[in-house]
């Protein structure tokens, strides 16, 4: 059993005589927390980490752990007493699993030394705090390939949430792609500044399909999207956060799925004996914690096999998504021929790659 | 930058479905408003619209019922604002916010079994040669029912307001319930039937969004439109044909500023979305100079032993 | 048939009981659905109203319940004025985003200047953010004679798009690879609301909050102005004959509400929030109106039932993480409560008689 020190100070051990001492009772299983940002069934971002969290509870075995979570939870103080409850709580490891969290997941981190915390897709750490995200640019690249291929229009749609280097990067990894097969290809953005609005995801695709557009990117959660391609028919799309498969094989041709699971348990099983430490990660398909969904048949086998290559060279590590030759959009050289970017300049990538037309919102 | 793709036909096409929420909800809550009360929890009314309807769609199979079920959550959910405001006589700003609170929960508890599962399709109009018409065709024959459900009831409203005699004391109502009083009009029950008008229209409006706009259901998923159908009340000076125009023009905006996006221009989105905003707080200014403002009992409590 | 009839005058004991009968059938009607969904209803209740007070971790529910409170007691303070005038600001939200956006602002151009004068500095830029903010409406009614309602709900979306504009834009943090929002005031030590005792939950907005209280009561009660304000509202023609300027009064109280909702936004974005985001506001000026209401627009009444709010909040988070509630079901308790609350208030005024037949 661990004994946890709460605001550690002079002025705390006045103002909180109870808290030094820890809670009394024993405690058998190891507490696993996770604070989400939206609702547990919201089809996207947090209903595949609570999934996730799920399967990681089945896989170690419900005798051995025990999950606690709160949903909704508002990126700020809010946050912060969130995870403070569930560290005085009892939680031993704590996921927090939205970028807003990271400075509040910080904070409370300071407080409570013996408790485990895990921040997704942010960049900041800290002795008992670990960053984790995924490199979904390496899907992008699989299914701007496919995009690539299978555009008759030539008109690639892309729906963006929010200018963050991670949605960049998927922009500029679907584009290069694309335009490797297809020189002939254009890519039409559309920013929505939120993750999740179906009803502004339904208008940007239909807008998308009305100029032109025969693929649809997104990179907002909700299947409106796919709903409004297979409206239109003859156009396709691409599962986002989940398989999506409801809209398989078509407009649905292939998915990049978020799978937290394999992450999870490993980290609550070094808590579990003892060995976790700070760390941060960014693991793409080798890891799984990137998912390629099945790609269906209404895509041609050739087209298929060379995604599939793809995703295997990338998982192989024998394929970088970003090596040169490859300029900025402003024509200035970025990677010469061969070189392979650095994870610092993707981490902050706030630029487009030649070809791409608009800019990013400032 | 390519300005040659945006399809004008395409976008007055689409602008018009993007304004059948907003128009659905406005057109309600013109109504609740004329008649001298003001409902702020359009929102909660069309959140809780969109979960009923869907639920209601998914189980019957019929997308037609779904809207009838919608339009019954609504009303029921403004029930609970009648029975606040009419007979508890609370005030109907804190009764609205409250109704916008408990419909969100609401919806998202109900919808809980719901998430994940598609509604059965809706048709569009198809009409054999009005539809293929060109330009005229797209724009006027070919969308879903429920488009044209909106126009009707923004013309039935009007009718009913100008030359009806329930639509004469529904205004005598809003403008002086005292006066409506002592000339023996049953303020409470008319003022109760507006209420119960308005949500089922909120509800409709948001069970378009649930069933034919996206169609899916996400908690939530209403993303504020209710808000924007109150602004449109206002923008349009309570006039019917008004709340049309400015449907159109709120939806036009939202269209617009995507087709822009993907054109490539590079445009501040949000000056663009503040835009309606900033129109309706203009129209207001220009509206109060000329003494055509707003129902002069809006949001007052009225009791008959006053 | 029952029929409400008007009390002479507002009634004492109704005045404290109808809370406390509200908050029992909220209990009852909240336990009903905890039931209904499978949990374990008096447990529910407990863990929402007894565990932030009493339970074994209230040692830091108590100083949260400040910390929760605060802003929206400072705001609902403000607005009662208004409200007891007749002067409708609903666009406390829209005050309180400008207000922290004009107050970070300042100390984000003076970054990374250490100075004692800096803090003080952003509470009053802050104040005038809002104040500013909330004098477009109620230069708008005193000049042209438009709805204020309307104009200060308007606002609130401009205002919202202004902060996604800033998060973006002019105050996002240069270091901060690309993502929006602004630096972290918090690890700013000029700028830092912090806690006054550590551990208390104490911050600058929680010592605004209570003298706003007790400034409004004496205003109210002991002031010409408080009279004028109170006249207004009672008996609009009255008051004129008093002397009141209904125009300034208007300005005033509008200006009153607008800087303690922007002093609010500030001492929130300088302490417990720390940054300027996109989604920086939690609603806090919406939950203030009814905040108001249901301390019936009386100073201690309103920081009442702030506390109450800020009570079902943490509650409700203890009963999500704990019991597994989802957070929708908190958000139809915490609807009912409000409904309740409302609902019995009537009780005060008016009292139910048997009737024979319908008037109304």
């Amino acid at each position: 059993m661990k004994k946890r020190t709460f605001l550690k100070g002079a002025a705390a051990a006045v103002a909180l005589p109870l808290a030094m001492t820890g809670p009394a009772f024993a405690q058998e299983k190891t507490k696993v927390g996770f604070i989400y940002v939206g609702p547990i069934n919201d089809g996207g971002w947090t209903q595949h980490h609570h999934e996730s969290a799920m399967k990681m509870v089945e896989e170690i075995g419900e005798d051995k752990v025990e999950m606690v979570y709160q949903e909704s939870v508002p990126e700020g103080p809010d946050a912060e007493r969130a995870m403070t409850q569930m560290a005085l709580g009892g939680a031993d490891i704590i996921f927090t699993t939205s970028f807003g969290y990271m400075d509040p997941t910080i904070n409370v981190a300071a407080k409570f030394p013996d408790v485990n915390f895990e921040h997704a897709t942010g960049y900041k750490t800290a002795d008992n705090v670990s960053a984790y995200s995924a490199r979904f640019y390496e899907g992008r690249a699989v299914m701007g390939t496919i995009a690539g291929h299978m555009t008759k229009s030539n008109v690639l749609g892309y729906i963006a949430s929010v200018p963050i280097p991670e949605v960049v990067r998927g922009i500029n990894s679907a584009y290069i792609h694309a335009k490797k097969v297809n020189p002939d290809v254009e890519m039409k953005i559309i920013w929505l500044y939120t993750w999740m609005d179906p009803a502004k995801e339904a208008d940007a695709a239909r807008t998308l399909i009305e100029q032109g557009a025969d693929v649809i990117f997104q990179h907002t959660d909700s299947t409106a999207p796919l709903a409004a391609a297979q409206n239109a028919g003859n156009v396709i799309g691409f599962g986002q956060a989940g398989d999506m498969s409801e809209y398989a094989p078509s407009p649905r041709v292939s998915s990049i799925i978020d799978n937290w699971a394999p992450y999870y348990v490993s980290r609550v099983k070094a808590t579990m004996d003892g060995t976790w430490e700070s760390h941060s990660v960014w693991e793409g398909i080798n890891t799984g914690m990137v998912g390629i969904g099945d790609i269906t048949d209404a895509v041609p086998a050739e087209v298929k096999a060379e995604a599939e290559a793809m995703r295997d060279a990338i998982s192989a590590g024998e394929y970088h998504p970003f090596t040169g030759p490859l300029k900025k959009q402003d024509g200035s050289d970025w990677l010469a021929e061969g070189e392979v970017a650095d994870d610092g300049t993707l981490a902050g990538m706030n630029f487009y790659v030649e070809g791409l037309t608009g800019e990013i919102p400032q | 930058m390519d300005l040659s793709a945006i399809n004008p036909v395409l976008l007055v096409a689409s602008l018009m479905v993007a304004a059948t929420p907003i128009l659905l909800a406005a057109i309600g809550e013109l109504v609740v408003e004329k008649a001298g009360v003001l409902n702020l929890g359009v929102e909660g009314m069309m959140i809780t619209g969109a979960i009923c309807g869907f639920a209601v769609a998914v189980e019957t199979g019929s997308p037609l019922m779904g809207f009838v079920g919608a339009a019954a959550g609504g009303a029921g959910l403004s029930l609970l604002f009648v029975a606040l405001t009419q007979y508890a006589l609370a005030n109907q700003v804190a009764s609205g916010l409250s109704l916008t609170l408990f419909g969100l929960g609401l919806s998202a508890l109900i919808g809980q079994r719901y998430v994940g599962e598609r509604p059965p399709p809706a048709q569009r109009l198809d009409l054999p040669v009005l539809s293929d018409l060109p330009v005229v065709g797209r724009i006027l024959f070919s969308h879903d029912l429920m488009v044209y459900v909106g126009l009707a009831l923004v013309v039935a409203v009007w009718a009913m307001l100008k030359f009806t005699r329930a639509g004469l004391i529904l205004r005598a109502v809003g403008e002086n319930h005292e006066a409506a009083h002592a000339l023996g009009y049953k303020v409470r029950r008319i003022r109760i039937l507006a209420i119960l008008f308005g949500g089922a229209c909120a509800g409709m409006g948001g069970a378009y969004i649930s069933l034919l706009r996206v169609p899916q259901w996400v908690d939530g998923m209403t993303a504020g439109t209710g808000w924007i159908a109150l602004a449109l009340v206002v923008f349009a000076s309570w006039k019917p044909g008004r709340v049309l125009l400015g449907a159109y023009l709120f939806g036009g905006v939202t269209v617009l500023q995507l087709n822009l996006q993907a054109a490539g221009l590079a445009i501040p989105v949000e000056y663009l979305s503040m835009s309606p905003y900033l129109i309706t707080i203009l129209v207001l200014v220009i509206m109060s100079s000329h003494r055509s403002g707003a129902p002069a009992s809006l949001g007052r409590t009225f009791h008959a032993s006053q | 048939m029952l029929k409400l009839e008007k009390r002479r005058q507002p009634s004492q004991v109704w005045a404290y009981l109808a809370p406390v009968v509200a908050v029992v059938a909220t209990m009852v009607a909240g336990g009903l659905l905890f039931a209904f969904l499978g949990k374990d209803p008096l447990l529910a209740i407990r863990t929402i109203f007894w565990d932030p007070l009493f339970g074994e971790f209230a040692f830091y529910y108590r100083p949260q319940m400040l910390v929760k409170g605060a802003p929206l007691v400072l705001i609902a303070i403000g607005l009662s004025l208004g409200f007891r005038a007749g002067i409708w600001n609903i666009g406390a939200e829209g005050q309180y985003i400008m207000g922290a956006i004009a107050g970070a602002g300042v100390a984000l151009a003076f970054y990374p200047l250490e100075a004692w004068w800096l803090f003080p500095l952003m509470v009053i830029c802050g104040a005038l953010g809002g104040c500013l903010w909330a004098m477009i409406p109620a230069a708008l009614r005193v000049i042209f004679g438009t709805n204020e309602i309307l104009v200060s709900l308007m606002l609130v979306y401009v205002a919202e798009q202004f902060l996604a504009s800033v998060s973006l834009g002019l105050l996002k943090n240069p270091e901060g690879y690309g993502f929006p929002g602004s630096r972290n005031l918090q690890q700013y030590p000029s700028a830092h609301n912090a806690e006054l005792i550590a551990g208390s939950g104490m911050h600058w907005g929680v010592v605004a909050a209570l003298i706003a209280v007790i400034m409004a009561y004496i205003l109210l009660n002991r002031h010409l102005l408080g009279f004028q304000i109170r006249l207004t509202g009672e008996a609009p023609r009255a008051a004129r004959f008093a002397g009141v300027k209904p125009k300034q009064l208007v300005l005033l109280c509008m200006g009153l509400a607008g800087a303690l909702a922007g002093m609010a936004g500030l001492f929130e974005v300088a302490g417990p929030s720390g940054r300027i985001s996109i989604d920086f506001n939690a609603g806090y000026g919406f939950t203030a109106i009814i905040v108001a209401f249901l301390g019936r627009l009386h100073p201690v009444g309103i920081l009442l039932a702030g506390l109450l709010m800020a009570l079902t909040y943490i509650g409700g988070e203890i009963a999500q993480s704990s019991m597994g509630l989802s957070s929708s079901a908190i958000q139809v308790f915490q609807g009912m409560l409000l409904f309740f609350l409302l609902m019995v208030d009537v009780l005060t005024n008016y009292r139910l008689k048997l009737a024979k037949a319908e008037t109304a």
